[in-house]
């Protein structure tokens, strides 16, 4: 396969915001985009650091995301910590079994896939791998499409916490999983932005 | 700092996914072109008025995002003594609660960027629809544009929903109107953002420039 037209083979530059091309100027100076004057890059700047360093963070969280109480109920009868797993079991228990499959695959499936599926993608690249770029693709649009679900369980704190005061039964107080949790989500976001899809196809053309 | 030269205007487009160029071509009404190679979208054919109705949607979405806003979502009802939360209200008891760095998220991802996006689109849809010259429409373009994946409000809604039905084992459960609100809220977001057609708006805004 002889090395497919590209926009950085051709020396053109397509801007990120208003996908506008130009002609890359002269080597080592900065462009900015004719038309809207964003700052152009061949390949997002610096992708695969960025990517691994966002990952990696996310992982140390998910740790203390998973295993300290992202909610702590005070009542009469004394307080109830709740990690995200006790939180899927009690839905499960209590008979909502579409919901505790919900939460358990946005809150728990979703973030570690998510990690899992971006360390892949990183490393593929990384080795220059020609294997399977248009099913790597596909992942990476899944990732950026599937990751902001995670943060259904941030928001039904938010919600618990808002209502169930000490006026009420009991009073709901949100515990310091749910800070790890949410960094996990919005880490995990940084990462899949800072990876660049196109660096999956730029080894195919370097080994023609 | 140099300018890049535009290519010849809009007949080559890039992939987003793959850099692959693409000559662009005609499409029929409502098509799409997707990347040969990996599967990407191009780009759409856009009915003409499409930034009309995108406009005609934001403006309503605007008028359903101060309601959803000011009123209570849900109401909780336990031996006569009655609580209720607005999406504000919430925000604010996490912060109380010591947890700021997830009140601040929360409130970031369904109050400040859902706001903020709504009215940058609107501005610059007005500036397009008058065509007044330029007005701040670019940098709000990529202000929208950097916020996108921030705003929240589907998952925040389906968050109410599992929090309603953890609630309803212990409460009795009373809607508020916000509730519908947010629900109405959604989908006019996501109609308002199918209908806004960005390659059009970038080449009347560098017409109108």
């Amino acid at each position: 396969m002889s090395a497919a037209p590209t926009a950085a083979r051709l020396g053109l530059l397509a801007c990120a915001v208003c996908r506008l091309l130009s002609r890359a100027p002269a080597a080592g100076s900065d462009a900015h985009c004719p038309r809207c004057g964003a700052l152009l890059h061949a390949r997002k700047p610096a992708s695969l650091a960025r990517t691994w360093a966002f990952l990696i963070a996310a992982m140390i969280l998910y740790v203390p995301a998973n295993s300290l109480p992202i909610m702590n109920t005070n009542s009469l009868f004394g307080t109830q910590s709740d990690t995200i797993i006790s939180g899927v079991a009690f839905l499960w228990t209590s008979g909502s079994f579409m919901l505790a499959a919900l939460v358990f695959f946005a809150s728990v499936m979703v973030p570690l896939a998510k990690m899992i599926a971006l360390a892949v993608l990183a490393a593929s690249v990384q080795l220059r791998t020609t294997r399977h770029p248009r099913t790597r693709t596909r992942l990476y649009r899944i990732i950026e499409f599937v990751g902001r679900w995670s943060m259904l369980d941030i928001y039904v704190v938010t919600i618990l916490v808002a209502l169930v005061q000490v006026s009420t039964l009991a009073s709901v107080h949100a515990g310091p999983g749910a800070v790890a949790f949410g960094a996990v989500v919005v880490l995990t976001m940084f990462a899949a932005a800072s990876f660049d899809p196109r660096l999956i196809w730029d080894a195919q053309g370097e080994q023609t | 700092m140099e300018c890049g030269y535009p290519v010849k205007p809009s007949s080559l487009v890039a992939c987003p996914e793959c850099d692959l160029l693409h000559r662009q071509t005609e499409l029929a009404p409502e098509g799409e072109a997707r990347c040969v190679r990996c599967g990407a979208l191009l780009y759409r054919c856009c009915a003409t008025n499409a930034n009309e109705r995108a406009l005609a949607l934001a403006l309503a979405a605007c008028i359903v995002i101060v309601v959803a806003n000011i009123f209570p979502i849900v109401g909780l009802e336990v031996q006569g003594v009655h609580t209720s939360a607005t999406l504000f209200g919430a925000v604010q008891s996490l912060w109380d609660d010591e947890v700021r760095s997830v009140a601040v998220l929360v409130f970031v991802t369904t109050i400040f960027v859902p706001l903020a996006e709504l009215a940058g689109l609107i501005w610059v849809l007005l500036v397009l629809h008058l065509r007044l010259r330029g007005w701040g429409a670019v940098p709000i373009l990529h202000f929208i544009e950097s916020v996108k994946p921030w705003g929240m409000v589907e998952v925040f809604m389906l968050g109410v929903l599992v929090s309603l039905v953890k609630l309803a084992h212990i409460a009795t459960i009373e809607p508020g109107v916000a509730l519908f609100s947010f629900a109405v809220l959604m989908a006019l977001l996501a109609a308002t953002a199918a209908a806004f057609d960005a390659d059009a708006a970038w080449e009347q805004l560098e017409d109108i420039r």
